[in-house]
């Protein structure tokens, strides 16, 4: 009984959670331009998605924005992390504090006070871009920290000193001992970073040029203005992104039992050997 | 001449570097804005008028009543389920985590849209009901915000401590409330931080969903829209001290900040 009850509230919050993105994808595929009207099947909302001009580039836009902010913010990131963690508790508590108020702050807050400095203050262009990515690496770069940190705190304080005492140079060692070591930090940081990147809206309406959309300044101003054509081209979008989530998630668990499987063997291999 | 030598301490220095230019120096040009006007002259006119303006008094307020609401529903929902999925020994729990995570890598605007539509089939009328829609609309968005900090605590939670309760005679109420609860409260500041901050500022979703009332966030925008530089910079610098207050109480981990943003690896 007990676990009846605690099955289907996972099963009503699960469904308030998907419901409305699924009947979105159903009428995606329909030629009917509300919800609740039954049409004939069509996959016209998908051609138009994908040969709009219009369309086209803001989602290239936004997914070129993603990848370029967060290769930037990974760089500087673990470089940062890395330098932070090996400095003296001072300096380091300085760039953890200043770390933390792009993560803690409204991204309204952070959106504005960038714009100020760069657009009103130092008279930068909108469309040089510059002030749109900045604000994507002020967003996405503190992740990176965070992700990595961890990962040098796991790692074996001794290899680095060993791969000196070796004859390693600082940066051969760095390159080749530490950097392997947290991978799977920078990788983390790297996705989550993209993931930001596309899920932000107040950062790129504050920042980026007038003739510029991402995919979440699209979405607003189309709900806006009411272009049927547009709108029922964004469900389709919609379900397009929530297919590319779902295959993304199933991979990665795929990928992460995948791991821990081997992992088990290889646990089980050493202690036959021994 | 002296050699250059590497240290891996001078790797900070890039973000050092970027951290003062984009996080520090942004902080203290609307600092700068915030106490002039708009010639450049000190003055504390925008901060007098923030406090004696009715409706940016009223904004305040009603963001605040926004916010605790939408946390409240968040988590009144979401620590049953993580409760379900962390603590009742279901064989799959982290791949039916995944399920209740997944939403928050699809783009919000689309899953607001989505809801929208739905909303508008149940409703008719969205702008009937601005308050239920936008507290349906925030929870829509942020429960897996909420949801993943209180699983990774509750998962935590150590056995034998809810054991030792019930063996020293707790029945299971008394466990959950007194041990069980306490216990994962790390986890409910977290969820907190995650959900109350955004609800105050994310006028967009209150835009999306016909609710024309404002809220400290769109405060910022529409001074933003008529290039009031020194009353947004107000607002701005209020709403930043509000979330100092609010993450100093809810303290919250540094390190659980990546994980509940959705970091998985």
């Amino acid at each position: 009984m007990k676990k009846i009850i605690s099955y289907s509230w996972l099963a009503l919050v699960a469904l308030f959670l998907y419901v409305p993105v699924l009947i979105l994808a159903f009428y995606s595929f329909t030629d009917s331009t509300t919800i609740g009207a039954v049409r004939g099947f069509s996959l016209h909302n998908y051609v138009t998605l994908f040969t709009t001009e219009e369309l086209r580039n803001m989602i290239v836009g936004t997914l070129l924005l993603a990848v370029g902010a967060a290769v930037i913010s990974s760089v500087l990131g673990t470089l940062g992390a890395i330098g932070a963690f090996y400095s003296r508790p001072t300096s380091r508590m300085l760039v953890e504090t200043a770390n933390r108020v792009p993560v803690v702050n409204a991204d309204v807050v952070t959106a504005f006070s960038i714009c100020i400095l760069l657009i009103v203050v130092l008279g930068i262009e909108k469309n040089t871009f510059i002030p749109l990515v900045i604000g994507h690496v002020v967003m996405c770069t503190p992740f990176v920290y965070l992700a990595v940190i961890p990962r040098l705190k796991q790692m074996d304080s001794g290899l680095y000193e060993a791969a000196l005492d070796l004859g390693a140079t600082p940066f051969q060692a760095l390159y080749k001992i530490v950097i392997p070591q947290i991978v799977p930090g920078i990788v983390s940081g790297f996705m989550l970073s993209i993931t930001l990147s596309l899920d932000d809206y107040f950062i790129s309406t504050y920042t980026k040029p007038a003739t510029f959309d991402t995919i979440s300044t699209y979405v607003v101003n189309a709900t806006r203005g009411a272009q049927t054509e547009i709108k029922t081209a964004l469900w389709a979008l919609s379900t397009v992104i929530f297919l590319v989530v779902v295959l993304a998630v199933a991979i990665m668990n795929l990928a992460a039992s995948r791991a821990a499987k081997k992992q088990e063997v290889n646990a089980y291999d050493s202690r036959e050997r021994n | 001449m002296k050699m250059f030598r590497f240290s891996r301490k001078q790797l900070c220095i890039p973000y050092a570097l970027f951290l003062i230019c984009f996080v520090v120096l942004p902080l203290a040009v609307i600092v700068y804005y915030a106490f002039t006007d708009g010639s450049g002259r000190f003055t504390l006119d925008n901060l007098i008028s923030f406090f004696t303006n009715g409706n940016t008094i009223g904004t305040l307020c009603y963001s605040v009543v926004i916010a605790a609401v939408v946390t409240a529903v968040c988590l009144l929902i979401a620590y049953p389920v993580a409760y379900v999925l962390a603590r009742s020994g279901l064989k799959r729990g982290p791949v039916i985590l995944m399920l209740f995570i997944m939403p928050m890598w699809i783009n919000f605007t689309l899953r607001i849209t989505a809801l929208k539509e739905i909303l508008t089939l149940l409703e008719g009328n969205l702008s009937l009901h601005p308050f239920l829609n936008t507290v349906i609309g925030m929870t829509y968005d942020y429960l897996p915000f909420m949801i993943l900090p209180l699983y990774t605590t509750l998962l935590q939670l150590d056995n034998s401590l809810l054991e030792a309760a019930s063996d020293l005679g707790a029945g299971p109420a008394a466990v959950f409330f007194r041990v069980t609860l306490p216990l994962s409260m790390p986890g409910v500041a977290s969820g907190i931080t995650m959900t109350f901050l955004p609800a105050m500022t994310n006028y967009v979703i209150l835009d999306m969903i016909y609710n024309s009332t404002y809220i400290m966030g769109s405060l910022i925008g529409s001074y933003f829209n008529i290039y009031d530089w020194n009353n947004g910079s107000m607002i701005s610098l209020i709403l930043f001290a509000v979330i100092c207050v609010v993450s100093l109480i809810t303290g919250g981990e540094d390190q659980d900040d990546a994980r509940n943003r959705g970091a998985v690896l």
